[in-house]
């Protein structure tokens, strides 16, 4: 319980340094939850709280905010995050097979993280390196040239390294 | 010290996911330091050989293509410690021909000059080419009139898609009553298939500063905003760089030239939605919202952010008027068609031999993008279309190939010209498919503020998933294009007004392959899941064992020796089995006629 209440506490102190940096921003809504997200890795409810209390800001139109803009997360993501790029190279080159297979590997869906939060996948718009597609990254590291088996083999391996 | 060799490593994102970080890490260990110097610069735009690594020596320029650390130590040793250049790795060189060499011939390159030439994090590599100089002429030489005027003889017209005259923009916003006023460079680039923008962000980012600072002086502005897209962080990266060191220089901040003129750049970046490329939308978003786009008039230029005369350019806009300003407004009118003049940078990629970044006169046609410069298609199959404006855009089939890229042309046609992104399609694609992939992309990227974007796309895409699964309808067709033209009616941005173009232009152009869909339940490119079934031929099948081993689902069962079958149930139709297959053994059957 107490070691629970600390990690609540940092998390709190890492949001109002955060707001604080912004302060005298015009428009700040949107940097402070990226912020968040890069520190924190999610937006967590406490922070939509405190950013809610901002003056000229309410609840309704922060959540507004938060879910009109696909990049801002509300769960925690896992400790693999893999981006399928759907793109239109991509998709030519058979993304929606490749994601089929990653999916049914890593035994999640699209948009999920694993039940033991370690894999999520999510799908992106063109990753700009269209001449490898189709194209996924892992964890920012980009895989080109895919083909469903070597997919396969990707995800088999990473399952394996997340289990040790 | 004069003959030592210069080694750069193309360090754009394409290079990088190909590999380089890890070729220049090696090379930087291991090159001889009294013997050459090693550097970073962008993307060479190669892509298609990435990574890439340039030498430059006594005997002349030559490019490397495919280089992984392997090749890096031959490369080491023959061309840098002995001298000799390995030509069989070489895909550019200014002494020989390579058979790449034509990908560069018929290119244009005012905007990319610099791209892969320049290290993008040294400001002092940009000054030596002349960077800044255009700024400079115009600040201690120019009224902002004077600026405005070189802008429209050199007929500049936006690069952000809709092609409207820049000089026209610049006008307006100076006129613009009200203060302050601002400069925003749209790099958004939403486009599921294109990255101009992004590409000259990362090799040449003073570039879109110095045009961003030139547009300021031109309207009268003292703040800018670059509004990117956060998918690209190593734009933002350099961005960041570029703008300290332009600080530190003076060509940013206060009293710019001692001209009495300010101006500095904040960067905001994009939190994933499409529709914040459209202007009013970006807006919104700087200011903090939702990105939804309102209606226009008044435009941005009397009413823009924060209600403040604003001037709102795509990337590859301001790159050029730098470029206008340094070299001359003749640099750019000198080409291009009547109406439509200069350069145009795009993304060329799909099912092409040599995809990468581009940069071709307006005018040139689209078979001499595909065959000339992108060396044909990349597979066996014949080419079918190509693709330009991404979901906004159009499918040109191939027997249109003669038509030439300039913004009316295009838009005759039925596509547009877009912010550049060219897909290339063969026998291959599907273009119901294709039509479908891009409406999915706009409804989910549809902000819900008029019904028809939000609602009449959706019924379109449930329309084309209909088509596609195989429960095509006959009146589904006319639906579609009645939709279509209202939802392109009852729209007020340009998502909406230009979301059922994909579906339209197929239609137009490949209403057989939506017909053999509807009535024969048949997907002509064989891509369509539902309506496609793999299927093992008993007789040719040995057992071997190969299609199973390959199968990434596990759908093929039987024992070694014995004729396989696949379990239509797990099968998802990605086609590896029948690649693998080395006896024909695997059909694929697809349509009424063929007993499904
Ligand atoms: C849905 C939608 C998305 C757009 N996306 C972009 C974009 O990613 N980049 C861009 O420069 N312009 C985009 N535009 C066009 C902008 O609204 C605007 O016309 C452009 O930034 C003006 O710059 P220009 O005159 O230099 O072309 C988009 C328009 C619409 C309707
Ligand atoms: S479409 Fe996937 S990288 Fe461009």
């Amino acid at each position: 319980m107490g070691e629970k209440r600390t990690a609540l506490e940092g998390i709190e102190d890492v949001i109002d340094a955060i707001i604080k940096r912004h302060a005298d921003k015009r428009g700040a809504a949107i940097p402070i939850l990226q912020d968040i997200q890069k520190e924190l890795g999610y937006i967590p409810k406490a922070a939509l709280y405190k950013i809610s209390q901002l003056p000229g800001m309410n609840a309704s139109d922060l959540y507004g905010i938060v879910t009109f803009y696909s990049q801002f997360r509300l769960q925690p993501m896992g400790e693999v995050m893999i981006h399928v790029c759907h793109g239109t190279a991509c998709h030519l080159a058979g993304a929606e097979e490749i994601t089929c297979v990653i999916c049914e590997t890593a035994g999640i869906t699209d948009g999920e993280t694993s039940p033991d939060g370690k894999i999520t996948v999510e799908k992106v718009a063109c990753l700009g390196c269209c001449s490898l597609a189709p194209v996924i990254t892992v964890n920012g590291e980009t895989y080109g040239r895919l083909t469903p088996e070597k997919a396969r083999e990707l995800i088999k391996n990473i399952k394996k390294e997340t289990e040790n | 010290m004069h003959n030592k060799k210069a080694v750069k490593v193309g360090l754009a994102s394409c290079g990088i996911a190909a590999g380089a970080n890890k070729v220049f890490d090696y090379l930087e260990s291991h090159l001889p330091k009294e013997k050459a110097e090693l550097k970073k610069t962008g993307c060479i735009g190669m892509c298609f050989k990435e990574p890439l690594v340039e030498i430059n020596d006594e005997k002349g320029t030559f490019i490397y293509g495919s280089v992984d650390e392997k090749r890096a130590e031959r490369i080491i040793r023959e061309h840098l410690i002995q001298g000799n250049p390995i030509e069989e790795w070489i895909v550019y060189s200014n002494t020989f021909e390579t058979e790449e060499r034509d990908y560069l011939k018929k290119q244009h390159r005012i905007l990319l000059k610099n791209s892969g030439k320049i290290d993008p994090e040294d400001i002092d590599s940009y000054l030596q080419v002349g960077g800044y100089e255009g700024l400079k002429r115009a600040v201690t030489a120019m009224s902002p009139d004077e600026v405005i005027l070189e802008i429209e003889k050199a007929v500049l017209r936006g690069r952000g898609g809709a092609g409207f005259p820049t000089h026209l923009k610049w006008k307006f916003t100076r006129e613009a009553k009200g203060k302050p006023k601002y400069v925003i460079c749209n790099a958004d680039e939403g486009d599921p298939g294109a990255f101009m923008d992004r590409s000259v962000l990362e090799s040449d980012p003073h570039s879109v500063l110095e045009g961003m600072a030139i547009a300021a002086y031109a309207i009268g502005a003292e703040k800018g905003y670059i509004y990117v897209r956060a998918e690209y962080p190593l734009a933002i990266r350099r961005l960041k760089i570029a703008i300290e060191q332009a600080r530190s220089q003076g060509f940013l901040g206060r009293d710019i030239f001692n001209k009495n003129f300010n101006f500095d750049i904040e960067i905001r970046e994009g939190a994933g939605a499409f529709v914040c490329g459209e202007e009013t939308a970006l807006m919104a978003s700087i200011e903090g919202q939702r990105g939804m786009p309102r209606f226009k008039p008044p435009f941005p230029a009397q009413k823009g952010l924060w209600g403040k005369p604003t001037c709102i350019n795509n990337v590859e806009t301001l790159a050029a008027a730098a470029r206008i300003l340094s070299q001359g407004a003749e640099v750019f009118s000198s080409c291009g068609t009547e109406k439509s003049k200069g350069t145009k940078i795009f993304a060329l990629a799909g099912k092409i031999k040599r995809g990468g970044l581009i940069e071709i006169p307006m005018g040139t046609t689209i078979r001499e993008i595909v065959f000339d410069i992108g060396g044909g298609i990349s597979s066996q199959k014949a080419f079918k279309a190509v693709q330009t404006g991404g979901p906004s855009g159009g499918c040109i089939p191939a027997h249109m190939a003669d038509l030439t890229v300039d913004y009316e042309a295009l838009k005759e046609a039925g596509a547009i010209m877009g912010s550049g992104g060219l897909i290339v399609m063969d026998e291959d694609t599907c273009m119901v498919d294709v039509a479908r992939f891009f409406l999915k992309f706009t409804t989910g990227e549809s902000c819900g503020k008029c019904t028809f974007c939000r609602i009449g796309t959706y019924q379109m895409l449930h329309i084309l998933d209909r088509i596609c699964s195989g429960h095509g309808e006959p009146e589904d067709l006319e639906l579609l294009e009645d939709l279509g033209e209202k939802i392109i009616k009852g729209s007020l941005c340009g998502l909406g007004q230009t979301a059922p173009n994909p579906v339209l232009t197929t239609i137009k152009y490949f209403r057989e392959e939506y017909e053999a869909h509807i009535y024969e339940k048949r997907c002509p490119a064989g891509k369509c899941r539902d309506l496609v079934e793999y299927r093992i031929i008993p007789e040719k099948c040995i057992g071997c064992g190969l299609c199973s081993k390959i199968c990434p689902v596990n759908a093929v069962e039987g024992v070694r020796k014995q004729p396989h079958t696949i379990n239509v149930r797990k099968c998802i139709k990605c086609g590896s089995c029948a690649e693998a297959c080395r006896f024909d053994a695997i059909e694929i059957a697809s349509g009424l006629s063929e007993g499904r």
